[in-house]
């Protein structure tokens, strides 16, 4: 699986979502991501996490190993940068 | 109920901070569960862990229990807080050492 897969898997599952994903080994299961939507307006970390691996589905048991997460509203992106 | 959920939960029960992680707190087994463990070593406080590598029963009903398919997970006074990336997000943020606090603050008074 590369890091795109998991992009589109994001995407799929969280629409407006700004995705960046970086394959951290090259070996395809171990990934970091960060994560920009306002579907996580209002939501702790955990839900937010649990909506990513929502939706990634089957893939997260399988094939990924290993995924760090950063999640973010839009706002929360803004004042980082 | 299966005799795994009655461990998780007396797992749970029987400590204000309760880690379930791959390998034991001397030795952890994987970069996640080390880094989790190193964070609430660093904070002082205690806190119980459970190897779910020595009971794979275990290992597959927790990611059901707490809904969250991977390991480390961190539990405090009862409450699922989240994975090594949380953990870390939170002591980052001064969360994790008010959280804390106010768990084993409140078991002393008991």
């Amino acid at each position: 699986m590369d890091a795109k897969e998991v992009e589109t898997l994001i995407r799929q599952g969280i629409p407006d979502a700004l995705v960046e994903v970086r394959d951290t080994t090259g070996g395809g299961d171990h990934f970091e991501a960060l994560i920009v939507s306002t579907m996580f307006e209002g939501k702790g970390l955990v839900e937010r996490h649990q909506t990513v691996y929502k939706a990634l589905g089957d893939a997260m048991r399988v094939r990924v190993h290993a995924l760090s997460l950063r999640t973010l509203t839009p706002a929360q992106y803004e004042n980082r940068r | 109920m299966s005799e795994a959920i009655e461990r998780i939960q007396s797992a749970i029960r029987g400590n204000k901070i309760q880690v379930f992680m791959k390998g034991t707190r001397s030795f952890p087994q994987c970069g996640f569960s080390a880094a989790t463990v190193q964070i609430l070593e660093e904070l002082g406080v205690p806190f119980g862990t459970t190897d779910v590598l020595a009971d794979p029963e275990l290992r597959e009903e927790i990611k059901r229990y707490s809904n969250w398919p991977t390991i480390p997970q961190v539990y405090v006074d009862g409450k699922f807080v989240g994975g090594c990336d949380i953990i870390r997000e939170l002591y980052e943020s001064g969360e994790l050492q008010a959280l804390v606090k106010a768990a084993v603050g409140q078991g002393a008074q008991q």
